[in-house]
């Protein structure tokens, strides 16, 4: 047998052949899964990128003091007069159907944005007012390039005879597309291009909050427990294959573990951020039990030993000496668990945070939904409009996600070389 | 002790100093304790509404029935009041769904893991791990979305353009989604499997002239096998008990099917169908979502205690 | 071919950086062929730096680089034509802690042969594999429960187990990096012997930090010193007869 080690001989060429197949293996699988990562959130943030612009419609309506009484300006039937506004904007349509389809050019808003204008200034009754408002979902659609304005007119949202009014409107500079604020401050609302994910991201606050301040000290203390006074014995044991254990049960358990103890047998308030707040913390638990030994294990013995040395007992060593430096890595820890609670939905359906909420929450008693419930309504909402304004709460989402992450690992930079 | 002078270390505030810190010992222990309440909390809601449950439905009838679709009579006279209860379909489905995501997730999750802990540069690594824990990191809710968005409708459109009939809410597009979901796990925890594998096993078989896949693939891998089957385990353990994917992207339907472009449910969408809504806890409709709650909690729990148990032993071996 | 008392290991100038740091300086020494030459030196003197360079494990080691050459059988090893796998065929490597793999003692034995494809039948491998055996003198102990752990084994045992899964691929030189360093003294007394037959027919550099086991064991011995070679020669005349004041201090133990 030769073994001179230059001679490529074919066996170790098709060795060599293998090791290259072996090692494109692993770069493809990860290609696979980045790419997948990509086209998730590229395609995501493309369809809500859409969600930042709101489409408007000028008209010019007549605030005809016949119709507004001035004693009681705020009964006056706003919807009547933008109806009128449109038609005189368009003389031609007199059919009934044709009307319709033209009053559902503008949204439902129109009337209240105008009713507030004229409360706010009465003065301006009996003159012409020429005034944006928000366009319908369809019309919003439309101009944003979302909707088929070709091929079969019965399969279309717009019939060649609506583009011509919305054509005639564009020509004349009275539609427009501007920022959409009311994305970012409104509840939620039957018409997509109303709705908002304020009172969502509320909620989420209202909850995170709720989950931070019982998980954190609970936490904690529990990890001080099992890491500085526990003994080697058959229950602390337990206590540590619980705890194991508990970080892997499926979320929607807890979900039903608050249904039938929080709701039913407390009867605390349903659909509430308390009750959610509550289910989320007892999943974050063993995450931040688990992190916070991992902090404590890495203060040096030498600091305990120091304490212990000028005769501090074994609490106060732990509370003014070791904790306190192992607290950076316990907040880390913290949010890090709340960052996955803050995407946890199956729990928040369990205790009813699921219901149709307009209303931003004031307090953590009141009902409110959450932003990943809020997502999963959406995405079941019909409305072509409302994909759009589900991927625009999962961009929000992310990035909300994205600044807990960073803000754990800024705090785990900072303090990381402190031993 | 009478005329005695008190020794200085005898200190006479022991007793005050004493209880202020049995309470805060107490209030230790108390939070520690407050893990085990979960669990006791979960296991006795559980069983207590399960149990109203099997008094109305036997458990024969639940475990073995093949026909899942419960109703609440409108009428008492109402035909088909009592709704049917037969578990299996929804399992059936759950194992379905799992078993697309595992075949999935598990070379994909491998081959990152293996090029991460062997080939990767600690440039590449430091550049590749973050993007699995971003993939890891991203809510449910968003492969959920994603799922019924893209994939179902592609895969639709591929099964018609070959000419296959595919369900519009298909197992399968759940099942990718949760593949995807699951990689991250597979991958960071075999990377740790792989990465304890100590480093003189692969001088061993370098030393002998073995190429780097080769030493992977009759040294490493053999050493690693038994941490890398618990992380399946694991792994497996949060597909079955994964929710918002499968609400999202597998739908309602029942069937008692293995076609992964049929249309099928699993337990976890059931819980969720039923409780949402209004809800009347004496009837066997929602009742019934306890008896699955506590099905999923007993299974998840011991795929989970099998995985540690392989994992710390496997820790054990080479520590 | 006989390739007895010809230089085998050649070694030309080299030097060793780790990053920016250096670790040997102008290592130039001829090994000959059959015989055991030891590398002794304090320990951070370089001996197993210069070892892993015959078979290039440093490689594994990403700031490692290698500057001179290294010649095995009259080729230059870091010449870019050379196979490594071909290579670590050729120059077979003991480690210092026993590292058999975690699988049966048979495969253990038999892995380097399977990946090189070196036999045709499932009866050619097992003669092989007990050849082997017999040859690290593990046969008698183990040949009733060859498939049984190799993990199993004594510390001992393991490591001619691994002496065992060197030489099953036939290399032409054996390193050994301390062989017998986790060892107690009866297992080493059976290294030593074990070596001391297997110079018939293997070309052994053996690292070690015992000076006795380097007059024990060998013929020829380099002392290394803060990364420099600084004597090299028959082993009675290095340990009678220093040339330098350094190595007259390291052997009368006065550094170390």
């Amino acid at each position: 047998m030769t073994n001179s080690f230059t001679d490529i001989t074919p066996s170790l060429r098709r060795r060599h052949a293998r090791e290259t197949r072996f090692k494109w293996m692993g770069k493809i699988a990860i290609i696979i899964a980045v790419s997948f990562l990509l086209v998730m959130v590229g395609s995501i943030a493309w369809l809500g990128s859409g969600a930042l612009k709101q489409t408007r419609v000028q008209l010019n309506v007549h605030l005809d003091a016949a119709q507004i009484d001035a004693a009681a300006v705020a009964d006056a039937n706003y919807g009547k007069l933008i109806k009128t506004a449109l038609l005189d904007r368009f003389p031609e349509v007199t059919k009934r159907r044709d009307k319709k389809s033209l009053y559902g050019l503008v949204s439902y808003d129109a009337a209240y944005a105008l009713h507030d204008r004229v409360v706010a200034e009465p003065g301006l009754i009996g003159q012409d007012l020429r005034m944006w408002f928000v366009a319908s979902d369809d019309l919003d659609m439309l101009i944003k390039g979302n909707l088929e304005t070709t091929g079969d007119e019965n399969r279309r949202r717009f019939s060649d005879k609506q583009l011509g009014w919305i054509n005639s409107l564009k020509e004349e500079g009275a539609i427009k597309s501007v920022f959409n604020v009311a994305f970012f401050t409104t509840g939620d609302s039957r018409e997509p291009e109303l709705a908002g994910v304020l009172g969502a991201f509320v909620g989420t606050a209202f909850t995170l909050l709720v989950c931070f301040c019982l998980s954190f000290p609970i936490g904690i203390m529990a990890a001080i427990y099992l890491e500085e006074f526990a003994k080697k014995n058959r229950w602390n044991d337990l206590i540590e294959v619980n705890i194991n254990n508990l970080a892997a049960v499926p979320s929607i358990v807890f979900g039903l573990l608050g249904l039938a103890v929080f709701l039913n047998v407390f009867g605390l308030p349903r659909s509430s951020p308390l009750v959610g707040g509550m289910v989320l913390a007892l999943m974050t638990l063993p995450t931040i039990i688990i992190a916070a030994r991992a902090a404590l294990r890495a203060v040096p013995p030498s600091i305990r030993e120091a304490a212990l040395g000028i005769g501090a007992t074994q609490i106060q060593t732990v509370f003014h000496h070791v904790a306190p430096l192992a607290l950076p890595g316990m907040l880390t820890g913290a949010i890090v668990g709340m960052a996955r609670a803050l995407g946890e939905t199956a729990p928040l359906l369990m205790i009813g945070m699921v219901a149709f909420i307009v209303d931003i929450p004031g307090s953590v008693v009141q009902p409110a939904t959450a932003l990943p419930v809020q997502i999963f309504l959406w995405a079941d909402s019909p409305e072509r409009a409302f994909l759009e304004k589900t991927s625009a709460a999962i961009i929000v989402l992310i990035v909300f996600l994205i600044l807990m992450n960073l803000v754990a690992i800024l705090l785990r930079n900072k303090y990381s070389q402190r031993f | 002790m009478g005329n005695l002078p008190t020794a200085p270390f005898v200190s006479s505030n022991k007793t005050r100093r004493r209880l202020g810190e049995f309470v805060v010992y107490v209030l230790l222990i108390t939070s520690a304790l407050v893990a085990v309440a979960v669990t006791i909390g979960i296991v006795f809601s559980l069983a207590f509404e399960a149990y109203h449950f099997f008094q109305l439905i036997s458990w024969q009838d639940f475990l073995f029935g093949t026909k899942w679709s419960p109703q609440t009579a409108i009428r008492s006279d109402q035909v088909g009041a009592e709704g049917s209860f037969g578990v299996l379909p929804l399992v059936v489905g759950t194992l379905l769904i799992s078993a697309i995501a595992m075949a999935i997730a598990t070379p994909l999750g491998l081959a990152s893991a293996i090029y991460l802990a062997e080939y990767a540069t600690p440039r590449a690594r430091s550049i590749i791990k973050p993007m699995l824990e971003i993939l890891a990191g991203i809510p449910t809710v968003v492969y959920g979305f994603f799922a019924a968005l893209m994939i179902a409708p592609f895969i639709r459109m591929t099964g018609s353009s070959i000419g296959l009939e595919v369900a519009s809410e298909s197992a399968l597009a759940a099942g990718i989604a949760m593949g995807i979901m699951i990689v991250p796990l597979i991958s960071s925890l075999s990377d740790d499997v792989i990465n304890s594998v100590p480093q003189s096993l692969r001088d061993a078989s370098y030393g002998l002239g073995a190429t780097q896949a080769e030493t992977i693939r009759k040294v490493i891998l053999p050493a690693a096998l038994p941490g890398i089957s618990g992380s399946l385990l694991l792994a497996t353990s949060t597909a079955i008990g994964e929710t918002m994917i499968v609400v999202m992207a597998a739908g309602m339907a029942a069937n008692l099917s293995v076609n992964p472009l049929d249309a099928v449910t699993t337990v976890t969408v059931q819980i969720v169908s039923l409780l949402t809504g209004d809800q009347e806890f004496d009837s066997a409709k929602t009742l019934s979502a306890f008896a699955l709650g506590i099905m999923l909690f007993c299974v998840t729990l011991v795929l989970n205690v099998i995985a540690q148990k392989i994992v710390k032993h496997f820790r054990e071996q080479y520590d | 071919m006989d390739t007895k008392g010809k230089i085998q290991v050649s070694a030309k100038d080299v030097n060793v950086f780790y990053g920016d740091k250096q670790a040997l300086q102008n290592i130039t020494l001829d090994v000959k062929s059959n015989k055991v030459t030891s590398f002794i030196g304090p320990s951070g003197c370089g001996k197993t730096t210069f070892l892993k360079c015959i078979n290039r494990m440093n490689d594994l080691i990403d700031i490692c680089r290698v500057e001179g050459n290294i010649l095995v059988a009259g080729q230059d090893i870091y010449d870019k034509s050379v196979d490594m796998v071909a290579l670590r065929a050729h120059v077979g490597m003991v480690f210092q802690k026993p590292n058999p793999f975690p699988k049966s003692i048979f495969e253990n034995v038999a892995y380097g042969m399977k990946i090189h494809n070196m036999t045709s039948s499932k009866s050619e491998l097992a003669d092989r594999v007990e050849d082997s055996l017999r040859r690290a003198a593990l046969w008698d102990e183990v040949k009733d429960r060859l498939d049984q752990p190799g993990t199993g084994l004594s510390g001992g045992q393991q490591q001619r187990l691994c002496i065992a899964r060197t030489i099953a691929v036939q290399p032409k030189v054996i390193l050994m990096d301390e062989p017998a360093s986790a060892l107690d003294p009866i297992a080493t007394a059976k290294i030593e012997e074990l070596i001391h037959e297997l110079k018939q027919n293997f070309t052994i550099i053996i690292v070690t930090h015992s000076m006795q086991q380097a007059a024990r064991v060998s013929q020829q011995t380099a002392f290394f010193h803060l990364g420099n070679l600084v004597e090299f020669g028959k082993t009675t005349d290095i340990f009678t007869n220093p040339q330098d004041e350094r190595t007259q201090n390291y052997i009368t133990g006065r550094i170390g």
